[in-house]
C-alpha cells in the first residue's frame, strides 16, 4: 500500500488553470445539488429518501476529471456525486429524483438508480457492492473489443464486506482488466463504524490478489486526480486492475432521514471534518493562494452554481410525471445496446 | 433429416452464433478445454480461443455480474451455469441487476445476455444438483425463460436467445443431453412465445414443458390405446408464454393437465392453470389439473427420487380421472 500525499501536487506550478477551476466548479455543483436534494426531502417534496454525497466531493471529482466521456463508471446508492462528476445535468437529475418523465431514467430509477449512459455512468446501485460485477464486466468488454476505455467502480467501505468484491477482483487480476476499484472509505458502514465491520487493512484485500493498491486523502482533489490520472493511463495500457482507498467523510447520516446519529458518531467529529478538512474550502484556499482565482471570482462561481441548481429544482418541480401508460414500458427491449 | 443429440444441437447453435457475431462469448466454469462436465461445449475453445470461451474461477455471482456489465457495454455473453441449482447463488446479479437494467434506466440501457443452465431430477444427484428452478426466474419481470424439449428446440431457441436483446435464461434438461432428434442442417430459429402443438387431439389437453413434453407424449400414447384422444402442447418458452394457443386448446378439449418438473407449489403448473381458468372457464368440463414435481427436496435414493416427478403413467392416470369426471382433491 502506498500513501499518497498532496504536497508534491500542491508544489506544482499552476499549469492548467482551466482544469483546476473545472474541478472546483464540479465540487461546488455536487454540494449545491445535495443541499437542494436535502431541502427537497426536508420539505417533503421528494418521494422516498436519498443518500447525501456532501463531504466526499473531492473523490468523485478527482477521479472523474481523469476520465474520458467513453470511460465508464459504476455508482452506488450514494451516487449523486458520481453522476454530476461524470458530466450529468442538474435538470435531468432533479427530474429523476422527483420521479419526473424528463429524468435520466424517465422517473423509473430515482436517486438510487440514477444513470447517465451518455456520459458512461452505468448507474447507481441500491445493492451494496452490487455493481462490482458490472464494472468488471464493462472492463471485460473493453479488453475483448480492443477499446482503451477504463472503468471505475465506486463503492463504499461497507461494500468490502460483500463476497462479490473478492470474486471479481480475482478475475480482474487474472485477466488484467482495465478496472479501477475505488473504495470511498467515509468511516461508516451505514450506522456502524468501519473499524467494527472491516478486519485488517482494506488495501491489503486487493493486494492479496496481486492488485496494486493505494490509499489517498479523499479530501484533496488534486491528490486524488493525480493518482487517478496515473492509474488510468496504466490501465489503458493493460497494466490494470488497480485499487484505491479514498479516505473521506460523509457530512450527513446514512440517508437524509438519519438525523439523530450521536449514538454512532459525535458532533465534534463531524465539526472537525466540516471545518478543518472540507474538500471545497481546502481547494478554494489553494486556488486563491496560488493566484488561480480571486475571492470575488470564487464567490461569483458559487453564486452562479447556486442559481443553476435552484433553477433546475424549480424546473423539476413543475415538470410532468410520466404518463401512466409508461408503467409497463421498458420491461423488455428491442434496443441492441444503448451503450455500444 | 439427420438426427443429432441435444448436446450437439446446443454446441452447433453456439458455434453458429459465435461465427456470425464476434461479440458473443461464453463464460463459466470449465467451459473451455473441459467443455463442461456434460461435454456440451467440446470443441468450441479450439475454434474460438480462450478469449471467447472463458474459463472462470468457481465464482458464480462474480462471473454472472461480470456478464451483466459486459452485456451492458456491447458484448453478448452466454453464461454457463454448471447446474441449475446454483441459480440461488446468482440471484442478485440475475434478478436485481440484469432483469432490471432496462427498466430502471427508463429504457436507455439493456443487458442482452443468455444464461444457459440445466434442470431435471432422476440422475441420482441428490437435492443440490437435481432441481428444476425455472419458476423462480420466470417470476421476475425482465427475464425471458426458454425450456427446450428436444435437440430441435435446443438449437432454435438458443440461437433466438443469443439474438434477443434481453436477458434470457435457458433451462436444458440434463438427462436429455444424449437424446437425439431430427435437426435440419440449414439454419433455423424458433421464435419466442410460440407454442408447438406436438400432437393434435380432441378429448384432453396435456401441456408439458422440457422433458415433460416427452412424458405427455408417452401418456397420450397410453391414452390413445384406451380411446382417449389427447392433445400435447409444448409452450417452448414460459416467458413469453403463448397463452393464445393454450387457451384455444383448452376451449377445444375442455380438459387440461399441466405437467412440469418444477415443484408444484407456487409453480409453472399453477400459473398456466390459473390463466386457463381465467380465460377458458366457461369452456371447461373439469378443473385444470396441476402435475408438478413433489414438494420435497429431491431425494438421493432411486427408490424415492423416481416417485417425485410426473411419469407417463401418472399423467395418464390423472387424465382418466378427468375424463371420467371423478373429482380430484389434493392429497
Amino acid at each position: 500500500m502506498r500513501f499518497i500525499v498532496h504536497e508534491d501536487t500542491m508544489a506544482k506550478t499552476k499549469t492548467n488553470t482551466e482544469d483546476y477551476l473545472r474541478m472546483y466548479r464540479q465540487m461546488v455543483r455536487i454540494r449545491s445539488f445535495e443541499d437542494n436534494a436535502n431541502q427537497l426531502y426536508l420539505s417533503a417534496k421528494m418521494p422516498g429518501l436519498t443518500h447525501m454525497y456532501s463531504g466526499e466531493e473531492a473523490v468523485a471529482v478527482g477521479i472523474c476529471e481523469a476520465l474520458k466521456v467513453t470511460d465508464k463508471i459504476t455508482s452506488t446508492h450514494r451516487g449523486h456525486g458520481h453522476c454530476v462528476a461524470k458530466g450529468a445535468n442538474f435538470k435531468e437529475m432533479f427530474c429523476e429524483l422527483l420521479g419526473k418523465e424528463e429524468g435520466y431514467c424517465r422517473g423509473k430509477g430515482g436517486s438510487m438508480h440514477i444513470a447517465d449512459q451518455s456520459n458512461g455512468n452505468l448507474g447507481a446501485n441500491a445493492i451494496v457492492g452490487g455493481s462490482m460485477g458490472i464494472a468488471t464486466g464493462s472492463a471485460f468488454t473493453a479488453k475483448m473489443l480492443g477499446k482503451d476505455d477504463v472503468t471505475v467502480c465506486f463503492f463504499g467501505d461497507g461494500a468490502t464486506a460483500q463476497g462479490l468484491m473478492y470474486e471479481v477482483m480475482n478475475m480482474a487480476a487474472l485477466w488484467n482488466l482495465p478496472v479501477i476499484y475505488a473504495c470511498e472509505n467515509n468511516g461508516y458502514s451505514e450506522y456502524t463504524k468501519t473499524e467494527e465491520i472491516a478486519a485488517g487493512s482494506i488495501t491489503a484485500r486487493a493486494e492479496a490478489f496481486g492488485i496494486e493498491a493505494h490509499q489517498v486523502d479523499g479530501q484533496d482533489v488534486l491528490a486524488v486526480n493525480e493518482l487517478t490520472q496515473k492509474l488510468v493511463a496504466r490501465a489503458r495500457k493493460g497494466e490494470g486492475p488497480f485499487f484505491m482507498e479514498l479516505m473521506t467523510y460523509r457530512y450527513h447520516g446514512h440517508h437524509v432521514g438519519d438525523i439523530n446519529r450521536e449514538y454512532y458518531r459525535s458532533k465534534e467529529e463531524e465539526k472537525e471534518w466540516k471545518e478543518n478538512r472540507d474538500p471545497i474550502i481546502k481547494f478554494r484556499g489553494w486556488l486563491v493562494e496560488q493566484g488561480i482565482a480571486s475571492e470575488d471570482e470564487i464567490e461569483s462561481i458559487n453564486a452562479e452554481i447556486k442559481k443553476d441548481a435552484e433553477d433546475a429544482v424549480t424546473y423539476a418541480e413543475a415538470a410532468p410525471y410520466p404518463d401512466e401508460t409508461e408503467v409497463d414500458m421498458h420491461v423488455f427491449t428491442d434496443i441492441k445496446h444503448a451503450l455500444a | 433429416m439427420r438426427e443429432i443429440t441435444l448436446s450437439q444441437a446446443v454446441n452447433e447453435a453456439l458455434a453458429e452464433e459465435m461465427r456470425r457475431d464476434e461479440t458473443v462469448f461464453i463464460i463459466g466454469e470449465d467451459v473451455a478445454e473441459a467443455g463442461t462436465p456434460f461435454k456440451v461445449l467440446s470443441g468450441l475453445v479450439e475454434e474460438f480461443g480462450t478469449e471467447r470461451v472463458v474459463d472462470t474461477p468457481i465464482s458464480e455471482p462474480g462471473f454472472m455480474g461480470l456478464a451483466v456489465g459486459a452485456a451492458m457495454t456491447g458484448t453478448r455473453p452466454v453464461v454457463d451455469l454448471m447446474f441449475g441449482d446454483f441459480i440461488y447463488l446468482i440471484m442478485d446479479q440475475l434478478c436485481n441487476q440484469a432483469a432490471k437494467t432496462h427498466y430502471m434506466s427508463g429504457g436507455k440501457m439493456s443487458a442482452p445476455l443468455v444464461l444457459r443452465t440445466n434442470m431435471g431430477a432422476t440422475r441420482r444427484s441428490a437435492a443440490q444438483h437435481s432441481q428444476s428452478l425455472h419458476a423462480l426466474v420466470a417470476h421476475i419481470p425482465g427475464l425471458k425463460v426458454a425450456m427446450p424439449s428436444s435437440a430441435y428446440e435446443a438449437k432454435g431457441l438458443m440461437k433466438t436467445a443469443i439474438r434477443d436483446n434481453n436477458p434470457v435464461v435457458i433451462f436444458e434438461d440434463k438427462l436429455m443431453y444424449n437424446d437425439k432428434a431430427p435437426v435440419p442442417e440449414e439454419e433455423f430459429l424458433i421464435p419466442f412465445g410460440e407454442a408447438n402443438i406436438k400432437r393434435s387431439g380432441a378429448d384432453i389437453t396435456l401441456i408439458g414443458t422440457s422433458s415433460m413434453v416427452q412424458v405427455c407424449e408417452a401418456a397420450a400414447e397410453i391414452l390413445a390405446r384406451e380411446g382417449i384422444d389427447a392433445e400435447v402442447i409444448d409452450p417452448r418458452t414460459i416467458v413469453p408464454l403463448d397463452e393464445e394457443t393454450l387457451i384455444a386448446s383448452a376451449k377445444k378439449t375442455s380438459r387440461v393437465i399441466v405437467v412440469d418438473e418444477g415443484h408444484q407449489n407456487y409453480g409453472i403448473t399453477g400459473e398456466i392453470a390459473g390463466r386457463i381458468n381465467e380465460k377458458a372457464f366457461y369452456h371447461l368440463d373439469a378443473p385444470v389439473l396441476r402435475l408438478g414435481a413433489m414438494d420435497v427436496p429431491v431425494p438421493f435414493s432411486p427408490a424415492l427420487e423416481d416417485i417425485t416427478v410426473p411419469t407417463p403413467e401418472s399423467v395418464a392416470e390423472n387424465a382418466r380421472k378427468l375424463m371420467s369426471g371423478e373429482m380430484i382433491h389434493a392429497a
